[in-house]
This record gives structure tokens, C-alpha cells and sequence, in this order.
């Protein structure tokens, strides 16, 4: 179970696979020349009780300080190496983890909150890190730690070996009884946990209600209630979590009791010397701290592989929008977009948001889409960049399906405006630059002049390299959808979308951008979804999409004649128009 | 006005003034903190008695060859650990009950403090943000109090102990095996010292992480349109190096200060060895003594090395407790605070004299509204989205303050009341109906513990909901959140009346939902609002055509200001702002099936907005 969540793991793993076995190599001397320290000590008493002369006690104290100074390097190399690679390894997990992301999809997105995804990629890696950092070699170390150091206290005396560490069996078998319990106590606590914290949210969220119906006290009543029944499952896990470290040096202090015991009666029949009896006892000490540190290595291990596979499970999702197998040659596009009986659904078995559309646009015109709210406008033109597929029908471009033109060709060629602006923590300039590899200075002011963003860019601190987002100013809606749309306009696209990307403009402004929308986009094929009728009239064709379906189309003139949605919508805008005058 | 709660702390690694004010939670448990010091005073006793067993052993017996002796010996010793582990075991519980019982009245402090705080607090921070504040930041103290705190008095219990016995076995021995301690001193403040900025440097860099995967997520669809995605991984590839570096930074420090202080106590055991060794040689130090030097000084390390540890959980904890105490700074609604006044029930008169209100500084949203509200009357407000309709009710709750002007009930200053006893006057139904976790009849009664069965379903009946609870198997009794939401939007509406009208309040307050209801359920609201408008003064955000065309007066807000007053027919008449309202909003629900248009919001992705909504959730 725990090897198959990590499996994917070896092959990070097998990357440092010389740094991990010159680490080994380093564990392995360490451990030598630690284990070596009693039985120096062990000559040092024997000597005195012997009597040996003072030349010989410097001899000692000076080989003691020389061998700690070499077991001190190595274990600096082996602590520098070993847990060096883990933090690498968490660096190419994150790096894959990213990565991969990047070719996730949309829907993929909206179906999966944010904060899960930055949970996994934190807190899930950094329990992974755990376990091969600390976890791999706190076990490697308890490994061949306990193996010489129990092969050097058989060498001193069987039997005495065998009578101290009798109290191991039984302290795993309880460690392991108890932390079966334990766990359960665990889980229960964490399910309890989440309820207060869903009590918490909850209350926040609807914090009106609960002042306007003045239920504060019967809240914190509630909350309190809760809250009691939290310490007291924490209370019953303390109950044998509290067990654990007092139990431990219990157990350690037997062992060290039967050596006192057993061993001085050794002594006294000189079936071991004093000397070897104080080594003893140092080994025995050396063993309590690895074996105790077992349980929180398998814990490491646990948790470390359950983390492994709420990564995996990021990893191995396929992205649902991707290259065809077999792609065409294309590297340039005329802009011909054609729509058969497009279908499209959000999620499997919900009602199609788009029922059935078809329509031809001709490259180099310009197509409206109007209609009320929640009617498909900005789903129809999401399809065109593929940020989402079409669940039936199909779509094509200059005559091509548009899964099989390659990605990258396709997205290049398209510039999308969307109706909030969303920028990067970034200078202003890289965010209008985003989608060129290189550019010069005056392309990026060009872009920013047609786009009428120009004289609020040079109002700021450092005009163009003024740094936008968390650390740096804060554009208003209308500038941040400004900023989009030179973002778009910069890279010359054959097809630009403009997905109601004025609505936080005011109209004169609106007025100029379309001016240099129209010299600067001469031939390439536009699409405009939006509310403001205003800005449909030279359209070449005009739909009115409602439910999911094309209801009218036509020229603005033509449908005006039909006296149908259009005609009410325009008249309405209008209204609204004089509304806002008033 | 309460603005934004910042995460950022400024994240100093000890404040003495925190640590006050932390401790301060402590007081209530004196008795148990005390005894469980002291039984950390024993426990350190009795691990000083190990080695010193060891001494007599070898001195008195094992060099004599007194074997009987070494049964007595571990004897001792036995009932020695067995008391050390019972002793253990209590002074663990205590200390976690007290831990548990610290974050518990922590966490009741920092719910009731909020409670109470005004509702601009909550429109300006996010839920998930001011969540962490009850639960994770609270959890990180728990280490602090229940393993913090007073294990660093039992370290140091544990070190003056050995120090003691030490100097009473030989003195001069003593002074040359802890002749070290300054060093070890030394090198553990240059290494907190240096890791104590690399650390530093790490919070940095994971921060920035977080922000690039956060802004990357939401916005990988631009990435991704723009073909971006190798330009922003060799950026987020570089952050995450950057991250990588510094904790190798750290783990140099590491690598470095544990062999460092195990080099130091061999240090300490080779001048046992040479020191000590000279006297047992020259007769003036027993060998058991030596040895019992040796393991001495091996627990002498152990304590010390944990000291350091105890630094970091110290440091999170500042950092959460600042986060914590930040928010129980933020000063309460004043109406909290104000002496109750309550009068006579209320009677329903409600008047606005010239009130001016601005959510941020000058920017008004209500500019000059005046208006009077008769007992009994029906009034609607119409207005175009954002002309300050919702602002008029956030003000007569008193949920935010006007800035100008006079709101009067019943003739008196609505400043005057105490806000609880004016809201329990008030029947608020909202938009969107929240609904708590809990049965149906929890969400009916609202803590209304008076309120009896048979008038429970009386009202029920009396608003058409009950014809929809008694279909479900358990009825009243119903989770309201069984298999996602078991009420419909409608349901819900009705549910949010039955609610309202269980307070019988004389002045009823009512936003009405603009969402799409099916034209059944739809019937049944407009016939349950109009028996609960019966009677009462209502002040209706109207969206209903049959509301307004009920209505006795229908105030038209337009940019914050009232430009109309008047009857349905009066205003249509006047052709004006409301006549133009009509035309856009109501005009078209006379139509049997109304083509669903909406007032003007721009046109927003619906599966975007469906995860909006699951994250506001989590």
C-alpha cells in the first residue's frame, strides 16, 4: 500500500543515485566511528583500573576527541548530502507538479478550488520531503545503528545482550497496539476539527443573518458546545498519545536497570570487565534514541506516502484539451471560423449551455453576438481558442477541425480580450508584452496608444515598468481591461475575440479604442460579444443568442426591421442609455 | 470603519509584549500549572538518581564483589522508573488539558470578539482568511502552551540538577568537565543567529511560491491562451530555486551545529577521562564517580540541544499569536457597547431625515435621502443596479452608520436604540436566503426556544411551506444541507418568510430575489407576501412587478438620491426615471412566459462562478 503511493518516487530518487550512495557510504563511516567511542572508553577504565600511567589517560582523552572530530565530518557530510537531495527531489516534484498544471485545462480549474491545488503543491510535498529527507535517514541510520551496535554487545556478552533487550519485543508490541489506537483517536479529532472549522465558516458567511436575527449568543453558545467536545477528543488521544515518551524512557531505564543489575553481578564474577561494562551501557544508550525515533519515522512514512498520492493524483490527471495525435502542417491561419451544430455542457449529464449553434464567419469580418444574460455568448467564444472543446459538433477553422491544428499555432494566432483584465505581478510592460518572446520598445507603446492606456500608463510612478498586483499598484477594472486588450492588439492576431471587454469603460473612450481597433485589425476576423448595442451597429453580421441558441441573426439594420429580441434589447439599451444621462 | 486584516506580520522571533499578554491565558489555570511544575521538579530528580545508582554500585559493590547488594541497587532503581513514569504520564496530561482548555477559551474569545465586530469587517475580509485566525492560527499555539512553555522549566530544572550533584561529588572535576558549556553556549547562539535569517529567507521565498501558483492558477487560462506556459515555469522554476537554495543554506547550518555539539561532549568526557582519570589515579576519585561523570554529562547535551528546538515553535507562535491578537485589538461595534434603551414594542414609523452615507470616504452613495414611512404602509424602493437601494436597509439595521442626517423609528434616533433589540423589532429577509447547517425547524425557529410545534407548522402552513417539508421522510426534522440542498430557491424564499414572520415583527424588511423561480412556487410567494405585508410597515427592494403594483408608495433612487415619489399609476404617468425602469425591469413579467433578462450585470461564466461559489464554501 505504502510502496505503491511512493513508487513513483524511485525515479526521482534514482536521479541522485550517486549522491544518495556517497551519502550512505558517509552514514555507514559515521556510525563507525560513533560506535567506536565506548569501546575507548572501555580501555580508558579498564587502564585505570589497572593502574596505567597519566601519558597513557592523555592518550585516551586525545583519541576520544580525534575520533568525535571525524565522526563530526562525516555525519556533516552525510547530513549536508542526504538531506541536500531531498530538498532537490522536492524541487523537481515541484517543478513536474507545476508543469503539469500548465497543461490542465479550464474546466479542469473550475471543477477543482485553487486552495486544493496549493495545498497539495505545499503542504503534500513538504510531508513528502519529510519522509525522504529526515524519514529516509533517521531509518537508515536505526537500521545499521542497531545492527553493529547490538553485534558489539552480543560480542561483549551474550547473555547480557539477550536479558537487555528483552524489553524491546514487548515495547514495539505495545507502541504498535497503541498506535493503532491512536490513530483512530487521531482520525476522530481531525473529523472534528473540520466540523469546527465548517461551524466557523459558516457562521462568517452568513454573519447578516446572524445579526439581523440577533443570534450571536445563541452562536457562541453553539460554538462553545463544539468547541468542549474538540478538548475532549483531544483529551481521550492525549490519554495515550501521553503514554508514548513516559513509556519510552521506562523502557529504556529497564534496559539500563538489567545491565546495572545483571552485568555488575557479570562484573563481580569476572565474566566482563568494568570497562566493558560501562561500553555496554553506552551502546545501550546509543540504541534508545533510534528505536524511539522509529515511531515517527513510520509515521513520517505514512503520512509522507498519503501526500505522495494526493500528488499523484494532480500528476497523473490527463489534460482534456491537447495536440491530435496526428496534427496538420499549418503555421499561419487565414480565419475562417465555421460552427456545425455546436453542443456544449460544462459537466456531463448538466444542461447544454450551448444547443446546437451553427454559423460561418468569413475572414476579415467582424460577427456580434448579443443576448441576455447566462445565454452562452462567452461559452461560444471560449470554444474557439479551445479553452474548452465542444461536447458535440464541430468546429472548424479555415476549413481545418480545430483539434487538429496544433495548439500553439492555433492560440497564436488568436487574440482574446476577456471582460475582466487579468494581470500578472508583473511591470505593466511584460504584461502587455505577454504573448511576445521579443519585442521593441515602440510596439508595446503602440499597443498601449491604441488601446487609449497610454496617458494612464505615463501618470504612474515608472510608467511602463510600474509593477502591478500584490506588490505594486492596483489598475482600476477599466484599466485592467485596457491592458488586456493590448495585450491582444500587440501581437496581431488573425482573430481577435473581444468578449465584452468595455464595460468598465466609459463610451467616448470606448469610441476611440474602436476607432484603432478597426485600423489596427484591418483584416483580421473579429468577434464581439456585449451588452452595449452601441457598439454592434457596423458589425457585419449580428446573432442574438438566448438559451443556448442562435434566435436571430442578421444585420443591425435588419433585425431592427424585424421588431424581434434584438429590436426590444436595443431599445432597451437605449433607455438605459438615457437613464444614465439623467 | 474596519479595513482590511493584513496576513503579513512583522514577525519578530520573541516579543516580550505578546508573550504577556499570551501568558495571561495561563492564569486561570495557577493550580495546575504549578503542580505540574513541580512535579517536573521531581521527574528531574529522580532521572538524577540513575547514573549516581550507577556510582554507588560500582564503588560500594561491584568493586567488593558484594552481590546481594546490586539486587538492592536494582531494586531502587525499578520503583525509581516507575514513579518517573507515572509522574510523566500526569504531568503530560495536565499540561495538554491545560493546553486544551488555553486554545479553547482562545478560540471563544476570538469568536465572540468577532461576533460583534461591524459588518464592514466581514464585507472587507475574505471568510477563508478570517477562519485560519479561530482555527490554524490557534492550533499552532497549542504546542507552545502544552510542550512550550513549561518543558523549557523542566530543561532547566534538569540542568541546574546535574550541575548541582556534580559539584557536590567533586567540585574541581566539575569545573573541568563544564568548562565546555560556554562553547556549547557559543555555538549554539551563532548558529540560531545564522539560521535564524536563512529562515527568514525561506518564509520569504515559500511566500512568493504561494503567490506565483496562486495568480498562475486562476489566471493559467491567459497562460495558456497566450502560449506562455514555458516562459512562466522557467519563472516559477527559478522562485522554486531560489526556495531550494536557502534551505540548503539552512541545512549547511544544520549539518554543521549537530556534529558541532556532539564534537563538544566528547569534549566534556575526554577531559573526564583525562582529568578525572589523573584522579582516580591519585586516590581523590572513586571510579564510580567517573562513570557516573561519563553519563552525567551525556544528559547534560540533551537539554540544551532541545532549547533549540523549543526556538522554533516559540518563533511560529509569536507569529500566530500577533495574527490573533490583531484581530481582538479591532474595537467592537459601538452598538455593542451602548446602554440598552428598548421601548414599547415598536410600532412601525420609520423616517429618514437627510441622510448622506459614503462606504469610503466621500465617495457618496446616498446622497440627502429623505423620506417617512407611515405605520402600515407598503413601500417599494426601485432603482437601477448600484443606485444605493441595499444601502438604505444596511443603514436601518444598523449594520453599517450613516454619516449625515437623522434615521428615526417611531420618532426616536435609531443611534439611540440598542441595535440587538432594534433588529429583534425587525423582519429582514435578504436576497439570498442563508440557511444554517441543521434541520429544518433549527433554521425556522432560529434560537426562538418559545416558539411551539403546532404554531411552528401554523406558519408553515400560513406561508405554503409546509406542503413541501411534510413530502420530506423526516419533515421538520430534515437537514437542510441533506445531499447538497434539499429546498429549491423558491422553498427557500418561503422558508426565509415562515422565519421572519415567527418574530412577528411590526416593520419588515424584505430584498426581493431576482432569481429564476418556477412560475408555481413563484404564485405561492407573491400570495405568502402578501399576508405578510398584511398589517405590517414593509419596505420592499422590489423586483416583482405585482410588489410595486401592490405598493402604496414607490420611492425611485437613482445615483443615490431619490428623484421620485409616488403610486405605481402617478409615476408611470409622470414619464420620467420610473417610467423608463418600467420599461427596462418590469415591463415584460406582464408577458405570460417572461423572456428571462436581467438588469444589466455583465455576462459572467457560469462554471466559473460555480467555483467561486465551492471555494467559498471550503
Amino acid at each position: 500500500m505504502i510502496l505503491k503511493e511512493l513508487s513513483p518516487l524511485f525515479s526521482y530518487l534514482s536521479k541522485h543515485k550517486k549522491g544518495i550512495a556517497v551519502g550512505c557510504v558517509w552514514l555507514i563511516l559515521t556510525n563507525c566511528f560513533v560506535l567506536s567511542l565506548p569501546w575507548v572508553l572501555k580501555y580508558a577504565i579498564d587502564g585505570l583500573k589497572g593502574g596505567i600511567n597519566s601519558r597513557a589517560l592523555s592518550f585516551y582523552a586525545s583519541l576520544i576527541l580525534a575520533v568525535s572530530l571525524v565522526a563530526g565530518v562525516f555525519r556533516f557530510l552525510m547530513r549536508r548530502g542526504l538531506i541536500g537531495i531531498s530538498r532537490k527531489i522536492e524541487y523537481d516534484l515541484r517543478n513536474d507538479f507545476f508543469r503539469h498544471l500548465q497543461r490542465l485545462s479550464p474546466s479542469y480549474f473550475n471543477r477543482t478550488p485553487t486552495g486544493d491545488l496549493m495545498s497539495r503543491a505545499t503542504n503534500d510535498l513538504d510531508a513528502v520531503r519529510m519522509l525522504l529527507g529526515p524519514g529516509l535517514l533517521n531509518l537508515f541510520n536505526t537500521i545499521i545503528i542497531s545492527i553493529t551496535a547490538v553485534s558489539l554487545m552480543i560480542y561483549i556478552d551474550p547473555w547480557l545482550s539477550l536479558y537487555s533487550l528483552i524489553p524491546l519485543p514487548f515495547l514495539s508490541l505495545i507502541i504498535n497496539r497503541m498506535g493503532k489506537e491512536l490513530y483512530w483517536r487521531f482520525e476522530r479529532v481531525q473529523a472534528h476539527y473540520s466540523r469546527l472549522s465548517a461551524q466557523v465558516q459558516e457562521n462568517f458567511a452568513g454573519i447578516r443573518v446572524v445579526k439581523a436575527y440577533g443570534q450571536e449568543s445563541d452562536q457562541i453558545k453553539r460554538f462553545r458546545r463544539s468547541n468542549l467536545e474538540f478538548v475532549s477528543k483531544n483529551m481521550s488521544l492525549v490519554k495515550i498519545w501521553g503514554f508514548f515518551l513516559p513509556l519510552m524512557l521506562l523502557f529504556s531505564g529497564m534496559g539500563m536497570l538489567i545491565v546495572l543489575w545483571l552485568g555488575g553481578k557479570a562484573v563481580i564474577v569476572n565474566r566482563i570487565t568494568l570497562g566493558e561494562f560501562v561500553a555496554f551501557n553506552g551502546y545501550l544508550i546509543m540504541l534508545v534514541w533510534p528505536i524511539t525515533a522509529l515511531g515517527w519515522v513510520l509515521n513520517l512514512f505514512q503520512r509522507g506516502a498519503t501526500s505522495m498520492g494526493r500528488i499523484s493524483q494532480i500528476l497523473q490527471q490527463k489534460p482534456d484539451i491537447s495536440n491530435a495525435s496526428h496534427p496538420i502542417r499549418v503555421t499561419s491561419l487565414r480565419g475562417e471560423i465555421e460552427l456545425r451544430n455546436v453542443i456544449f455542457a460544462y459537466e456531463e449529464n448538466s444542461e447544454p449551455v450551448l444547443k446546437g449553434i451553427s454559423l460561418k464567419i468569413p475572414p476579415g469580418s467582424t460577427l456580434a453576438i448579443v443576448g441576455p444574460t447566462g445565454s452562452g455568448k462567452s461559452t461560444l467564444v471560449n470554444l474557439i481558442p479551445r479553452l474548452y472543446d465542444p461536447t458535440g459538433g464541430s468546429l472548424l477553422i479555415d476549413g481545418t477541425d480545430i483539434r487538429r491544428i496544433p495548439l500553439k499555432i492555433l492560440r497564436r494566432h488568436i487574440g482574446y480580450v476577456p471582460q475582466e483584465g487579468f494581470l500578472f505581478s508583473d511591470t505593466i510592460r511584460e504584461n502587455i508584452a505577454l504573448g511576445k518572446i521579443s519585442f521593441k520598445e515602440d510596439e508595446v507603446m503602440a499597443a498601449a496608444s491604441a488601446s487609449q492606456i497610454l496617458e494612464d500608463i505615463n501618470h504612474f510612478p515608472r510608467k511602463f515598468l510600474t509593477q502591478t498586483g500584490e506588490r505594486g499598484i492596483t489598475l482600476s477594472g477599466g484599466q485592467k481591461q485596457r491592458v488586456g486588450l493590448a495585450r491582444a492588439l500587440i501581437a496581431n492576431p488573425r482573430i481577435l475575440i473581444l468578449d465584452d471587454p468595455f464595460s468598465q469603460v466609459d463610451t467616448s473612450t470606448e469610441e476611440a479604442i474602436w476607432k484603432s481597433i478597426r485600423e489596427k485589425t484591418a483584416g483580421s476576423t473579429k468577434i464581439l460579444v456585449t451588452h452595449r448595442i452601441s457598439s454592434v451597429r457596423d458589425a457585419d453580421r449580428i446573432i442574438v443568442l438566448s438559451g443556448g441558441k442562435i434566435v436571430e441573426e442578421g444585420t443591425h439594420k435588419e433585425l431592427l426591421a424585424r421588431k424581434g429580441t434584438y429590436a426590444e434589447l436595443y431599445r432597451k439599451q437605449l433607455i438605459r442609455q438615457e437613464l444614465e444621462e439623467l | 470603519m474596519h479595513g482590511y486584516v493584513s496576513d503579513e506580520i512583522a514577525g519578530k522571533a520573541y516579543d516580550s509584549r505578546l508573550m504577556r499578554r499570551l501568558l495571561q491565558y495561563l492564569a486561570p489555570y495557577k493550580i495546575q500549572v504549578v503542580f505540574s511544575l513541580l512535579l517536573l521538579l521531581l521527574i528531574s530528580l529522580l532521572q538524577l538518581v540513575g547514573p549516581y545508582l550507577t556510582k554507588i554500585a560500582i564503588d560500594r559493590y561491584i568493586s567488593h564483589g558484594i552481590s546481594s547488594g546490586l539486587n538492592r541497587i536494582a531494586l531502587l532503581f525499578f520503583f525509581v522508573l516507575l514513579v518517573a513514569f507515572i509522574l510523566r504520564f500526569l504531568q503530560t496530561y495536565i499540561m495538554e488539558w491545560v493546553g486544551q482548555r488555553i486554545m479553547h477559551d482562545l478560540r471563544m474569545n476570538i469568536f465572540s470578539h468577532m461576533q460583534q465586530l461591524p459588518l464592514s469587517f466581514f464585507d472587507q475580509n475574505p471568510v477563508g482568511r478570517l477562519m485560519t485566525r479561530v482555527t490554524t492560527d490557534v492550533q499552532v499555539l497549542n504546542e507552545l502552551f502544552s510542550s512550550g512553555v513549561v518543558t523549557i522549566f523542566g530543561d532547566i530544572f534538569t540542568l541546574a540538577g546535574i550541575i548541582l550533584v556534580l559539584f557536590i561529588m567533586n567540585w574541581k572535576l566539575s569545573l573541568v568537565t563544564l568548562s565546555v558549556v560556554p562553547l556549547l553556549f557559543y555555538a549554539t547562539l551563532l548558529f540560531r543567529k545564522k539560521v535564524r535569517s536563512s529562515f527568514r529567507l525561506i518564509r520569504k521565498r515559500i511566500a512568493r511560491i504561494n503567490a506565483f501558483l496562486q495568480e498562475n492558477i486562476s489566471g493559467m487560462w491567459v497562460v495558456q491562451l497566450f502560449s506562455q506556459e514555458a516562459k512562466k515555469f522557467r519563472q516559477f522554476a527559478h522562485i522554486n530555486w531560489q526556495y531550494c537554495q536557502a534551505y540548503l543554506k539552512t541545512i549547511f547550518y544544520y549539518a554543521l551545529f549537530f556534529p558541532a555539539v556532539e564534537f563538544i561532549s566528547a569534549l566534556a568526557i575526554a577531559m573526564i577521562i583525562w582529568y578525572g582519570g589523573s584522579q582516580v589515579l591519585g586516590a581523590t576519585l572513586s571510579l564510580g564517580a567517573l562513570v557516573a561523570f561519563i553519563q552525567y554529562a551525556e544528559r547534560f547535551f540533551y537539554p540544551i540541544r532541545d532549547l533549540s528546538e523549543k526556538y522554533n515553535i516559540l518563533q511560529s507562535a509569536m507569529a500566530a499569536s500577533e495574527r490573533i491578537f490583531n484581530i481582538l485589538d479591532l474595537a467592537v461595534d459601538e452598538s455593542y457597547q451602548q446602554v440598552p434603551r428598548q421601548l414599547p414594542p415598536l410600532k412601525g414609523k420609520v423616517e429618514f431625515r437627510n441622510v448622506w452615507f459614503a462606504y469610503q470616504g466621500e465617495e457618496w452613495v446616498l446622497e440627502d435621502i429623505s423620506f417617512t414611512v407611515n405605520k402600515g404602509e407598503k413601500v417599494a424602493i426601485v432603482g437601477a443596479t448600484g443606485a444605493g437601494k441595499t444601502s438604505i436597509i444596511n443603514l436601518l439595521t444598523r449594520f453599517y452608520q450613516k454619516n449625515r442626517g437623522r434615521i428615526l423609528i417611531d420618532g426616536i434616533d435609531i443611534e439611540e436604540l440598542d441595535a440587538g433589540w432594534l433588529r429583534s423589532q425587525i423582519g429582514l429577509i435578504m436576497q439570498d436566503v442563508f440557511l444554517f447547517s441543521g434541520s429544518v425547524e433549527e433554521n425556522l425557529r432560529l434560537g426562538n426556544l418559545e416558539l411551539g410545534q403546532a404554531r411552528l407548522e401554523e406558519l408553515s402552513r400560513y406561508v405554503h411551506l409546509d406542503q413541501f417539508i411534510s413530502q420530506f421522510p423526516r419533515g421538520y426534522q430534515t437537514d437542510v444541507r441533506e445531499r447538497g440542498s434539499i429546498l429549491s430557491a423558491g422553498q427557500k424564499q418561503l422558508l426565509a418568510f415562515a422565519r421572519a414572520l415567527a418574530r412577528n415583527p411590526q416593520l419588515l424588511i424584505l430584498d426581493e430575489a431576482t432569481s429564476n423561480i418556477d412560475p408555481q412556487t413563484e404564485l405561492l410567494i407573491q400570495e405568502a407576501l402578501l399576508k405578510l405585508m398584511d398589517g405590517r410597515t414593509s419596505i420592499i427592494i422590489a423586483h416583482r412587478l405585482s410588489t410595486i403594483q401592490n405598493a402604496d408608495k414607490i420611492i425611485v433612487i437613482h445615483k443615490g438620491k431619490i428623484r421620485e415619489m409616488g403610486t405605481h399609476e402617478e409615476l408611470l404617468a409622470q414619464k420620467q426615471i420610473y417610467y423608463m425602469l418600467y420599461q427596462i425591469q418590469y415591463k415584460d413579467q406582464q408577458r405570460p412566459a417572461p423572456l428571462p433578462l436581467a438588469t444589466g450585470n455583465p455576462s459572467t461564466n457560469p462554471a466559473s462562478e460555480k467555483r467561486k461559489k465551492k471555494e467559498d464554501l471550503k
